[in-house]
């Protein structure tokens, strides 16, 4: 019993040091966003919060404007983010749910040729191909367009093997029930599997809001307009050089502000964000 | 696998598929040939004359000191970030999928890290470790290290493998933990009766039973560390300084969008194109192999 107490104690112990490590950085730009850029240019940040913290974060979210840091308004950024993730999520999950459901439901010639070209993208990331997709992006004339942010980040392999992996688990039964009912395909497609998928559907929404939130490098590329800065692209803006005579109250308030819907979602939930996680990866 | 019931519509099933085929054609399929075929080719820079090179662009590429630099950096950093969020991510793992209070509490704070942004990441970093105003950051120069990241190679490798690490650990712990908890009770019961102690269960029935696990994190870790980690770096150092941060995936950033140089960053493109196939080819034959899920 003793030995077991004790490996209890050292349990504790080790969570906690992951807990405040991963804690810490964030609780340090919390405590920067309270106090004025002199005591932080200073370099005399204190552990406890200081007292600027309303006029931080107003300006911030209305200007995004300090003394030396031209930026934009958080409240533009933070729609700029919003909507980016929230197309990039339902766009991925609206067309992968279709083109999974022509691959599981029917049976047309170039069907498996189609799922392998679907499939083959997962081995295609914006990474190894910045430029010419670049170039794509531009002869479309789609440069600092919320469409040129977004469409190309839409076709999702993972997604669409996702949805037939679960519709191939649907039973027959209800298919040919349907199609007694008198039942065509899209009212089959709408009355039934899009219900019977919502779990998936949610799970899916939190993982791809996160990534769509997330996007760094082609936010980087496509947008070279203040207006259409995301805020992640926005933060690491406003840092520029990173002296120490920047607006660190105003970029460590922008921080926070920007860390908060995604791990809002994670943590509001959960238990979606889990299964979404581990099931997107199989 | 196919089902039997199906439906006979003729020509709704590509109206179905096409909008995802459409956006995989344009900005998938087209931009990748066009990889292809601009690192075969060498361009004068406005374009005009084109002269088709074969391999030239990736001979000048490997031979490029620079690249090898990149890929040594590219290395050390990978294996550092890889081994450093695998290992704390197994080690939280472990530890919080055992009966204690609070169990609950402790595995939601430890996935939170998961959902912000990598440049976010590195700027929490930035302001921690900022050698004049970062609260540890001053610390290590009160403690005579004369730590600055922006003008020492070395201090900056070692702030973007820290950064990147931190974002990465909770991935590695929520995969760990599912692992972990999909292993059946009865066996561990099974061990302890055996008088096996917790170390030697751990050792030679949990880590065993948890290779599935551990493999296929080791490639998306792979992949995290060699392209995912553009946001720390961007955001924290710029490959900087001088090239001391320099990774692989920045390298091509780099060379395509500042230096304007095509012919070699699609070469550099195809060689990482290359590495992500076999990745997820490696991937591919785990996931096939497990099918019990």
């Amino acid at each position: 019993m003793g030995a077991l107490r004790r490996g209890h104690w050292l349990a504790h112990l080790v969570l906690i040091a992951g807990v405040a490590t991963f804690v810490f950085p964030v609780y340090m730009a919390i405590i920067g966003s309270t106090y004025d850029l002199g005591t932080i240019a200073r370099g005399q940040l204190p552990l406890t919060p200081g007292s600027h913290a309303i006029e931080n974060y107003t300006q911030a979210w209305t200007s995004g404007q300090g003394e030396r840091v031209r930026g934009v308004p958080v409240r533009r950024m933070m729609l700029n983010s919003l909507v980016m993730a929230l197309a990039i999520a339902t766009g991925k999950i609206a067309i992968s749910i279709l083109s999974a459901f022509a691959v599981a439901f029917f049976a047309f010639p170039l069907r498996m040729f189609f799922f392998w070209m679907i499939f083959v993208t997962l081995m295609l990331p914006v990474e190894v191909r910045i430029i010419p997709t670049y170039k794509v992006i531009s002869d479309l004339n789609m440069i600092n367009t919320f469409p040129g942010l977004t469409i190309p980040l839409i076709a999702s392999a993972t997604a669409t093997l996702i949805f037939r992996q679960f519709f191939l688990t649907v039973p027959d039964e209800m298919v040919d029930a349907a199609k007694m009912d008198g039942a065509g395909p899209m009212r089959f497609f709408w009355s039934i599997l899009v219900p019977l998928s919502s779990s998936t559907i949610a799970a899916l929404f939190v993982i791809l809001f996160i990534y769509g939130w997330n996007q760094y490098l082609w936010p980087l590329l496509i947008t070279t307009k203040g207006e259409l800065n995301t805020i992640v692209i926005g933060i690491t803006k406003m840092i520029g050089t990173g002296d120490a005579q920047t607006d660190w109250q105003i970029i460590m308030a922008t921080v926070v502000m920007a860390m908060l819907p995604p791990v809002a979602v994670v943590i509001l939930m959960q238990r979606w964000f889990v299964k979404g996680l581990t099931e997107s990866e199989k | 696998m196919t089902r039997r019931a199906i439906f006979d519509n003729k020509l709704l099933p590509y109206l179905l598929v096409a909008p995802q085929l459409a956006i995989t054609l344009i900005f998938f399929f087209w931009p990748a040939g066009q990889a292809i075929y601009q690192s075969l080719i060498q361009q004068d820079p406005f374009g005009l004359r084109t002269q088709f090179v074969w391999f030239e662009n990736f001979t000048t590429v490997l031979g490029d000191p620079a690249y090898r630099g990149a890929l040594g950096i590219t290395l050390i950093f990978s294996a550092a970030v890889i081994g450093l969020a695998m290992l704390s991510g197994l080690l939280l793992a472990v530890t919080a999928d055992q009966q204690i209070r609070g169990a609950g509490v402790y595995k939601m704070l430890l996935m939170w890290p998961y959902a912000v942004a990598p440049a976010v990441a590195a700027s929490l970093w930035l302001f921690v470790f900022h050698p004049s105003i970062g609260i540890v950051g001053r610390l290590l120069v009160r403690m005579g290290l004369h730590w600055d990241f922006s003008l020492n190679g070395a201090h900056a490798v070692i702030l973007v493998i820290l950064a990147a690490a931190w974002k990465q650990v909770s991935y590695n712990f929520i995969f760990f933990l599912a692992g972990l908890q999909s292993i059946p009770k009865s066996v561990l019961e099974a061990a302890s009766v055996d008088g096996a102690g917790g170390r030697s269960r751990f050792w030679k029935i949990v880590f065993p039973l948890l290779s599935p696990t551990t493999f296929f994190l080791l490639v998306v870790n792979v992949i995290y560390a060699s392209f995912d980690t553009f946001g720390v770096i961007h955001a924290l150092t710029r490959g900087g300084p001088g090239q001391s941060t320099q990774t692989l995936i920045y390298k091509v950033y780099v060379d395509g969008v500042v230096n304007l140089d095509l012919g070699g960053s699609s070469a550099q493109s195809v060689i990482l194109l290359l590495v992500v196939i076999t990745l997820t080819a490696i991937q591919f034959r785990y996931i096939e192999r497990r099918v019990h899920y």
